[in-house]
């Protein structure tokens, strides 16, 4: 194998490795918001099946994969209002609700799909856009810079929501409320327009990631997410609710499966094996969890409902 | 009388629920063109209309039940134990590795050791998260869900390898699946012409095994009282860090168990991949806690809950042959009696604070008078 020959092949995983971390970062963001605002949200997988098919089926009629996008996040931001409603004013408890969402998810998008596609028809993809100057560095450029609209989206969401988190005053209220909701109710801010905001802003970030999916593989199916929504919310507790934790957490999911992937279509990785790096992630995470554990603490009112005067 | 009355009201509140989410389903069927009485007569009368109907309810509803009293244990404890799909996964593949190992032993020797192998095997995949949540306070509900994923790679791994059917090699097909297993591990028949084999009464025996466990032995006492407090538990002596790891062994043995059961049972009598764990469980790792919150997490009345739920797995199938009705429309009913249920909790807690709250100033008025009298 001469130089030239890995060189494209490295440029060409990286890439697809970033494409591939891109619906788990967008849908582990969400869920650290919501966490950070102290609501636990196990109902990802369903909230992204449900933004995947969306999307795929708008892209299907209208040919525009951003009216597609837009669409994902619009119902990821209804089953945001719903899961709000149960989950702040009816107090029930999150780490059940959510699946119930995720059963719901996992059967109306197939039930959607079967009557109203029947046949999966591709669809048009995210058209790529080469950043100018930055794409034309050797290497680093077709590496990072020649990604869809969506990829720039997911990663530019990092910074902003760590400013989001750290510097502004309605993140300050967002993370106030996670760790201390009686505090803040007794300031007079509102414990349940604080959450009822994280939570419908990260599951609309959840549908977003289905769409980002589904419009990616230009196809939509029966569970096309297989748990990539349960691991996103593990990358949560991987990146100790931090936004770049997460993007941490998230590049690393996709450069293995981007390995997987291609070790596969070289022919350089038997099936059988690429089973067991498949596996390697959750490994990861597992450990993960436990430094985790001991060294971060969990916002405080995780997955506790607030109720005045208890 | 006054309890009387307040247990019908604390019932009433999640059949409530779970009529409002069946209403919600037929309005669901009528968007999707199917008559939604006509509907769901379909589908009861598939489920439960005649011998056939009830052999395959019954056959559905073991993994449900199985799981369902496992969740009941977990839940009870206060554990939330999510890796019901990974642990069904494990305990089959124990069981299938032990009947190629031994495919000479007789019937009676192999049946109880494959089922044995099955609990085993699900009780190591819920130790391990009992065992993270105990010493290293991770979440279970985390590492639960990573061991799902976890377990169907392996599954992957080795149907894909080792444990192959030799023949798939030799046509070149190379579908992920086991051999036949050996005709002595196969679970009998409990009636002539009908599928339904002694997995159910298996299923039945379990769920009243794990009702005299929770409500009968010390174990139980112990495994409640951590589930209501663990500060109260600790402080009375019990090991509570031991009652996480066993209540997350327990309810994984009883996910093991459905998951052997699963394969033994099953027509084809292989295990199979499609690559996912709803493959091979039909997501009831998951909708065993359906059934068991259904139940009000109670051992015995997740038998009836597991019939109602399995007879609608049955249904639907019947309702996607008759009307066209995709049959995933069942697991998003059943989605939405899991938030029904779960959300319903709400008013019925509001009822008993009221309902206590009355007592209270009942009690209180008649202290008064007494105080007054004398």
């Amino acid at each position: 194998m001469n130089d030239f020959f890995s060189t494209t092949i490295l440029i060409a995983t990286v890439a697809s490795g970033i494409r591939l971390a891109t619906p788990f970062l967008l849908a582990s963001l969400g869920e650290a918001l919501g966490q950070r605002s102290g609501v636990l949200n196990l109902g990802v997988d369903g909230v992204m099946l449900m933004g995947a098919f969306v999307a795929y089926f708008v892209v299907l009629k209208t040919g525009n994969p951003l009216i597609g996008a837009a669409a994902g996040i619009l119902l990821g931001m209804v089953f945001g209002l719903v899961y709000a409603f149960i989950t702040v004013n009816l107090h029930a408890e999150q780490g059940v609700s959510g699946i119930g969402i995720y059963l719901f998810g996992l059967g109306m998008s197939d039930l959607l799909f079967q009557k109203l596609v029947g046949t999966p028809l591709p669809i048009m993809p995210f058209p790529e856009i080469h950043i100018p100057l930055l794409a034309d560095i050797p290497i680093i450029g077709p590496m990072l810079f020649t990604h869809s609209l969506i990829v720039y989206v997911a990663f530019l969401l990092v910074p902003a929501f760590t400013l989001l988190l750290n510097s502004t005053t309605y993140g300050m209220n967002i993370r106030a409320v996670g760790e201390n909701p009686a505090a803040v109710d007794s300031l007079g801010v509102s414990v349940t327009k604080v959450r009822y905001s994280a939570i419908i802003i990260g599951n609309g970030l959840a549908g977003l990631a289905g769409a980002a999916l589904a419009i990616e593989l230009g196809i939509f199916q029966h569970n096309l997410t297989n748990s990539m929504g349960f691991i996103a919310i593990a990358l949560v507790y991987f990146g100790a609710w931090r936004p770049f934790g997460v993007m941490a957490g998230s590049l690393i999911f996709g450069m293995v499966a981007a390995i997987v992937l291609q070790g596969k279509t070289l022919g350089i990785i038997p099936r059988s094996a690429s089973d067991l790096a498949a596996m390697a992630p959750a490994v990861i995470t597992i450990f993960a969890l436990v430094l985790v554990a001991n060294r971060f603490k969990q916002p405080a009112a995780l997955s506790k409902p607030y109720e005045r005067g208890r | 009388m006054q309890e009387v009355k307040s247990k019908v009201t604390s019932w009433l509140i999640p059949i409530g629920a779970v009529i409002a989410a069946l209403a919600l389903g037929a309005i669901m069927l009528l968007a999707l063109g199917a008559e939604p009485l006509s509907g769901y007569a379909t589908m009861f009368g598939a489920a439960f209309g005649n011998l056939k109907g009830l052999s395959a309810t019954a056959m559905k509803s073991i993994p449900l039940l199985l799981v369902g009293v496992g969740i009941c244990i977990s839940f009870r404890a206060n554990v939330i134990n999510i890796g019901g799909e990974g642990q069904m996964v494990m305990g089959a593949l124990w069981a299938t590795i032990t009947a190629l190992s031994f495919p000479h032993l007789d019937s009676l020797m192999l049946v109880p050791l494959v089922l044995l192998m099955g609990i085993l095997g699900g009780a190591v995949w819920g130790a391990i998260p009992g065992a993270l949540k105990a010493y290293f306070n991770v979440s279970e509900i985390l590492s639960t869900i990573m061991l799902n994923i976890v377990a169907v790679q392996i599954m992957n791994y080795l149907l894909r390898g080792v444990l192959i059917d030799p023949g798939e090699i030799e046509r070149g097909t190379r579908i992920p699946q086991t051999a036949r297993l050996p005709e002595t591990s196969d679970l009998p028949l409990l009636f002539e012409g009908l599928r339904v084999h002694l997995g159910f009464v298996i299923a039945l025996l379990a769920a009243f095994a794990v009702w005299v466990l929770l409500w009968r032995t010390a174990l139980g006492f112990k495994l409640r009282s951590v589930g209501l407090s663990r500060e109260a538990a600790r402080y009375a002596g019990i090991p509570v860090k031991r009652s996480i790891i066993t209540a997350l062994a327990l309810s994984g043995a009883m996910a093991g168990l459905a998951g052997a059961i699963l394969v033994f049972g099953s027509e084809s009598h292989r295990m199979v991949t499609d690559g996912s764990s709803t493959g091979f469980t039909g997501s009831a790792g998951f909708n065993g806690i359906v059934v068991a919150l259904f139940a009000g997490l109670h051992p015995l009345w997740s038998i009836p809950s597991s019939l109602l739920f399995g007879g609608m797995l049955v249904g639907a199938n019947a309702l996607q042959r008759a009307a066209q009705v995709p049959s995933a429309l069942v697991i998003a009913l059943n989605g939405l009696i899991v938030v029904f249920v779960v959300s319903s909790e709400f008013f019925r807690r509001k009822l008993q604070q009221h309902h206590s709250a009355r007592q209270a100033i009942e009690e209180d008025s008649r202290l008064t008078e007494e105080n007054v009298g004398s």
